[in-house]
């Protein structure tokens, strides 16, 4: 999983808020100093284990972009640490003599978080998104919700949604991904409610008795794991409880198949010599920008994207 | 961010007196800071913000008129959406310059011309500058902007939306920004030193606003009801913030600050430092361009030339024909003299 977005927007708080949250019996630990600036990527992975499956959840943490006064091009970071997990799986898929389980690193999902201005998405979101949700699966979030009330919430929401369709950002769950009338039902739910509005927070206080992850303020505790206060829960369901399998299924039939394609189709340029099996380094323009072809989830047929 | 400051202007006949106190802005003590003849004529005041939207920056002005305990208040409100929202943001604060030297230049016009009675002062008198409350401190258009106006206008620096900070966060991030201000050189406003006579209440009240700059500012349209009470606010799940609380954010600071205390110094500052400083710069470009394009006539209107007027002139010749006057008698006493 990792987390991209602004600086500022609480990327880091929500690495320890997800490893916080009651639903993990186990103690894990977390940063308890006040978290400063992130200044570069870096991973925090644990294994949880319920009902005797253990998962290896691992959250990357980005630092933060579009901070300085010309932000072109602030996403080719993000891009390349994307494709090369990509690129390092396919070297080993490639191997004469392979592993039996490829180690995994490739990023299942990439949570964005959209700042909270209440308005609209800006244009620097909108490129992002937009080159993002090409490469990997993307779950937008509005990050630091508790600056909105819940009806500026629902109108920013909507404007995001319009936003993306009139972008043709296309988030997880894609809508032409969807199999069958179930998926479709249950996504369509889920499409409704995208972006989540969360709230980080690693401390905990007393609130009626009971130990709350919360952020205190004077008028009020928010607490993160109540869903009249904030999504995460829902988020994080979506992200671990639901949806997992699918999130890994889309990045390896689709999002991994069109980055293979491409990198195939590019080596092929070259003459074939004694050790043609070796793909050549991949050029850095290939890197930033994947083709338009798409695989469909189950199958490598073309789907017809009638949404742009 | 303009909602903060948009003032009740029901204050004419309260009943309660109450009331009165509670929806007294406070700019009825501007006749205490100057003298009682400029009460009569009203004043004008400019407020600028400077906040992001859109893409493109446009530049908007409301104006309002109102009046308090007989005191009558012209208060312009410029709002600048799209400001910083772009992906490449390089000079995106150009258009605002361009407004503030505008206004500069329409005040240098009227103040050269021959009717000076009715200028309009449409001059920037403060700039609110919103920091985003989401960021670690200053971001490089932060310091952009406000390097490029602070020559220029008085610029107060506010933590916008403040009610997604808790109470350290808001500590360590004015905090910050203070630091970062000085890191860069960048001149804000300074609140003038208090006269020694003062009370001291009044010492303590000027003290406290100091120490808590930049303000954690929180604005609100919404009157909602807060422990039986009708309050500006927000309503949230978790509970409701109160504008006007001042253990909830600093708003009555700021409020007080503008309107009640150092509104005046606000302008006097504009008149005396920024306006006189583009003065001086205009006139100091318009002599070089001169020299340089060695036209034989100056500009009447626009270059301060020592020409006497016409009143002064009519003494100096009444002076010169009585010199004469006297001059000739002088020379017929001579002559007579000389013939006896």
């Amino acid at each position: 999983m990792l987390l991209t977005g602004q600086s500022g927007l609480g990327k880091s708080t929500m690495v320890n808020t997800l490893f916080k949250s009651k639903a993990w019996q186990s103690n894990l630990p977390s940063l308890e100093v006040p978290i400063p600036q992130t200044l570069e990527l870096h991973s925090v992975t644990h294994v949880i284990e319920e009902k005797g499956l253990k998962l290896k959840l691992t959250v990357t943490d980005t630092p933060g972009f579009g901070d300085q006064i010309n932000n072109d091009k602030c996403w080719d970071p993000i891009l390349s640490y994307i494709n090369q997990q990509y690129e390092q799986y396919l070297q080993e898929e490639l191997l004469i003599t392979r592993q039996r389980h490829i180690p995994d690193t490739r990023v299942h999902c990439c949570v964005y978080f959209v700042p909270p201005t209440g308005h609209c998405l800006r244009p620097l979101d909108i490129e992002f998104l937009q080159r993002l949700c090409r490469t990997v699966n993307v779950v937008p979030v509005i990050a630091r919700a508790d600056s909105l009330t819940i009806e500026e919430r629902d109108a920013f929401r909507n404007r995001i949604q319009q936003d993306m369709n009139t972008h043709c950002i296309d988030v997880y769950p894609q809508k032409c991904l969807d199999e069958d009338i179930n998926d479709r039902i249950l996504n369509s739910k889920i499409r409704k409610q995208i972006p989540f509005a969360v709230v980080g927070a690693d401390r905990e206080h007393l609130v009626n008795g009971r130990c709350v992850l919360g952020r205190k303020t004077k008028w009020g505790v928010i607490e993160v794991e109540n869903v009249a206060h904030c999504e995460f829960l829902l988020l994080r369901d979506l992200l671990i409880r639901s949806h997992l399998q699918d999130l890994k299924d889309i990045t390896h039939n689709v999002h991994y198949e069109n980055y293979r394609v491409l990198r195939l189709n590019e080596s092929h340029q070259l003459p074939r010599g004694p050790g043609w099996v070796n793909l050549a380094p991949a050029s850095p323009g290939q890197l930033t920008s994947p083709g338009p072809g798409k695989a469909s989830r189950k199958s490598y047929r073309d789907t017809k994207d009638d949404e742009c | 961010m303009s909602t903060g400051l948009r003032y009740k202007s029901k204050l004419a006949t309260p009943e309660d007196k109450q009331d009165i106190d509670k929806q007294y802005v406070g700019f009825a003590t501007l006749p205490n800071q100057v003298h009682r003849k400029s009460v009569k004529k009203g004043f004008d005041f400019t407020l600028m913000v400077a906040e992001r939207i859109n893409q493109t920056v446009e530049i908007l002005k409301h104006t309002v008129d109102i009046e308090e305990k007989g005191v009558k208040l012209k208060l312009t409100i410029v709002d600048t959406p799209g400001f910083g929202d772009a992906v490449n943001n390089s000079e995106c604060w150009k258009p605002i310059t361009d407004y503030v030297d505008q206004q500069f230049e329409q005040y240098f016009r009227d103040e050269s011309g021959l009717n000076r009675k009715n200028i309009q002062d449409n001059r920037v008198h403060c700039c609110l500058y919103f920091i985003s409350p989401f960021g670690h401190g200053l971001r490089p258009v932060d310091v952009g902007f406000m390097k490029a106006l602070h020559e220029k206008v008085n610029i107060v620096p506010l933590i916008a939306k403040a009610d997604c900070l808790v109470p350290s966060e808001i500590r360590k991030l004015k905090e910050r920004i203070r630091e970062e201000i000085d890191k860069f050189g960048i001149h804000v406003y300074q609140f003038p030193e208090c006269d020694s006579d003062e009370d001291e209440d009044f010492k303590q009240q000027d003290r406290e606003l100091k120490e808590s700059a930049p303000f954690a500012v929180i604005g609100s349209n919404t009157v909602v009801e807060a422990k039986g009470q009708r309050v500006r606010g927000r309503l949230y799940p978790w509970g409701i913030v109160e504008v006007e609380n001042q253990a909830h954010c600093d708003f009555v600071k700021l409020r007080n600050m503008l309107i009640r205390t150092h509104m005046h110094d606000l302008k006097d500052v504009t008149c005396d430092v920024h306006y006189e400083n583009y003065r001086a710069h205009c006139i100091q470009q318009m002599t070089s361009k001169l020299t340089q394009d060695s036209r034989m006539e100056s500009p009447i209107p626009i270059l301060p030339l020592p020409t006497p007027d016409v009143e002064t002139e009519k003494l100096i010749r009444m002076k010169d024909e009585e010199l004469r006057r006297m001059q000739e008698m002088l020379q017929k006493m001579k002559q007579q003299m000389q013939d006896q």
